[in-house]
């Protein structure tokens, strides 16, 4: 319950601020402009379309992620509040998942903001209902990892821009990844791929397949990272 | 001095043995103490001295190093959440969200600390009225001054109705008017709760508070009332004397003075000072003695025909607090360069920690 207290006070504080519609507009013209692009290509199929479409937004979900968990607790640090966190009844946990909830519903909600141009894929050409589902599954799971990445970064780091940085190259590292499973021969390649945040395990919810260990791979990431923050905070109570 | 008689309860805090360290740096300890139920205390220290640390440990926003600290009978370690629920802290710096107006901040406060939901508008007026923010609940903190800012911040600490209120510095920074108005807040707050304040301003402490820990290098240097202090002390009193001798200068003027005062009964030492005021004939006295001797020092320099315009009696807790903690004039200014330069040092270490943490 206190987890959902902290996360409705950072929805509030990002529909007050114009930082949270700011982000989302963002990533939203970023998103039209990209599917503008992919769909000028008349040769594509619909269903090529919409993978297209999966495919870029992971663009977008990556920048308005990482840009809406930079202030969760390194804004708190700075202006000293976190100490109304620390010294509340509450477990460190609890304060870590209030936050995290609040990004991701925020780049849930964006995501789901976007759905007009699959509705458009939809309409006028001829793709399923379960690719649609899928891809929104894949591109919320991926959100959620990055949030998660941003908000261990967050705890790392009093300053946002810090927190930004050290987030931006977590994730960049976890996507290139894949670059590195080329690179080397069996079975590390296979290690790495499938360790890789984007590539092997995003694709196959792009095109509409719905695989388990991919969902595990996307779940398990996001909970490795929010257990980071969660230990940084009690860490911070023992220096 | 007209406060009300409190009989004192069963022990809230309790601390032993406790030490804190920020890496290789002592902080505090070893330091045992108990704070009685009903208690307001004042923890009084020079800068870096540990108070802040300690009253952090108290509202499980640092952990101990080592030793034992229960506050209502949980320890602070192994039931934090229990002391939390107990413990309404305000640090030195309110922790307020500067987009939220004072309602919201306060019921948010409320709801993190337990308080259920269908008690939050009732607990949230209440402690609007206690601390007379009733006028500003609407507006957003950011827009408040600094004195509502620290209401506000006291309001959040009392929200939920502990059992312990830990206020660090609670009047740094306001002015005269606002210091009087939260000298009130804070002894509205008796009787409902133990309050444990901290301030390096002397004054202060004697004016709120029932019993004084002096601290002093991480440790309990002194625990007790002003008179006991004072008892303790043997302490006199310091008598500033502005003076002027028609057609002599300063310094004649002072040495003539000291002359005048030298051998009285009661008076200790002389010290001839820089005048405070300008003018021919002028000098500044200070004149340490055994005890209130002023009518004496002010008869035997007119019969001296030394004119005497200003006598004015140093804050007597000042005093004792240096003299507590050893300070003479030149040795309390290095001493207090040195805690400023181990301060400084240790801030440097901390963001050279918090560098390294960001870093790696």
């Amino acid at each position: 319950m206190r987890a959902l207290t902290i996360a409705r006070r950072e929805l509030y504080a990002y529909t007050r601020s114009p930082l949270g519609s700011a982000i989302i507009a963002a990533a939203l013209l970023v998103d039209g402009i990209l599917f503008y692009y992919a769909s000028v290509d008349t040769k594509k199929l619909s269903a090529q379309l919409l993978a297209q479409f999966f495919y870029d937004s992971t663009a977008a979900t990556m920048g308005a992620g990482l840009l809406l968990s930079m202030r969760l607790l390194a804004e708190e640090r700075q202006s000293g509040t976190i100490t109304l966190l620390n010294t509340a009844p509450i477990r460190d946990r609890d304060i870590v998942l209030g936050k995290f909830l609040s990004a991701f519903g925020m780049l849930t909600v964006m995501n789901l903001l976007t759905i007009y141009m699959p509705l458009m894929v939809y309409v006028r050409g001829k793709v399923s209902v379960g690719q649609i589902a899928v891809g929104y599954v894949g591109l919320t799971l991926f959100g959620a990892a990055v949030t998660a990445i941003g908000l261990f970064a967050s705890s790392l780091a009093r300053s946002q821009v810090v927190a930004l940085i050290i987030g931006a190259v977590m994730v960049a590292s976890l996507i290139l990844l894949w670059v590195v499973a080329r690179a080397v021969d069996p079975p590390f390649n296979t290690f790495f791929s499938g360790l890789a945040l984007h590539h092997e395990n995003y694709r196959p919810f792009m095109t509409g397949t719905l695989q388990f260990d991919r969902v595990a791979y996307y779940l398990t990431l996001t909970y490795f990272f929010l257990l980071a923050a969660t230990k940084v905070l009690e860490a911070r109570r023992w220096r | 001095m007209g406060r009300p008689v409190i009989i004192f309860g069963n022990p809230v805090i309790e601390i032993q043995e406790l030490y804190k360290y920020y890496g290789d740096r002592r902080a505090i300890g070893p330091l045992s103490t108990t704070i009685a139920q009903g208690e307001v205390v004042g923890l009084l220290g020079l800068n870096g001295a540990g108070k802040t640390t300690t009253l952090r440990v108290l509202a499980c926003d640092l952990l101990p190093t080592s030793g034992s600290v229960r506050v209502a009978g949980f320890d602070v370690v192994e039931r934090s959440d229990e002391v939390r629920a107990k413990v309404g802290y305000l640090p030195d710096r309110p922790p307020l969200y500067d987009d939220m107006s004072v309602r919201e901040y306060l019921a948010y406060a409320a709801r993190l600390r337990n308080v259920p939901s269908a008690q939050v508008n009732r607990r949230v007026a209440e402690v609007q009225e206690l601390t007379e923010l009733g006028d500003v609940a609407g507006q957003l903190i950011g827009s408040l001054s600094h004195g509502f800012k620290q209401r506000v911040g006291i309001a959040q600490a009392i929200v939920h109705g502990p059992e312990l209120v830990v206020l660090d510095e609670p009047i740094s920074g306001l002015d005269p008017v606002q210091i009087m108005e939260m000298r009130e807040l804070v002894r509205g707050l008796r009787g409902a709760h133990t309050v444990v304040v901290s301030s390096h301003i002397l004054t202060e402490i004697s004016e709120t508070c029932d019993r004084i820990l002096v601290i002093d290098d991480g440790k309990i240097a002194w625990s007790g009332t002003e008179a006991e202090l004072s008892a303790t002390l043997k302490q006199g009193m310091r008598v500033t004397l502005t003076l002027r001798a028609s057609g002599l200068s300063a310094k004649a003027a002072g040495e003539k003075a000291s002359a005048a005062l030298s051998g009285l009964e009661g008076v200790r030492e002389i010290e001839v000072l820089e005048p405070n005021e300008l003018g021919t004939g002028i000098a500044s006295l200070r004149v340490t003695t055994t005890a209130d001797v002023r009518e004496t020092l002010t008869r035997s320099l007119v019969q001296a025909e030394v004119g005497v315009l200003q006598v004015s009696k140093e804050k007597e807790l000042e005093n004792m607090f240096l003299e507590l903690l050893g300070e003479g004039e030149q040795p309390g200014r290095k001493r207090r360069k040195k805690k400023q330069a181990d301060a400084d040092a240790a801030s440097h270490a901390g963001t050279a920690t918090e560098t390294n943490r960001e870093r790696a």
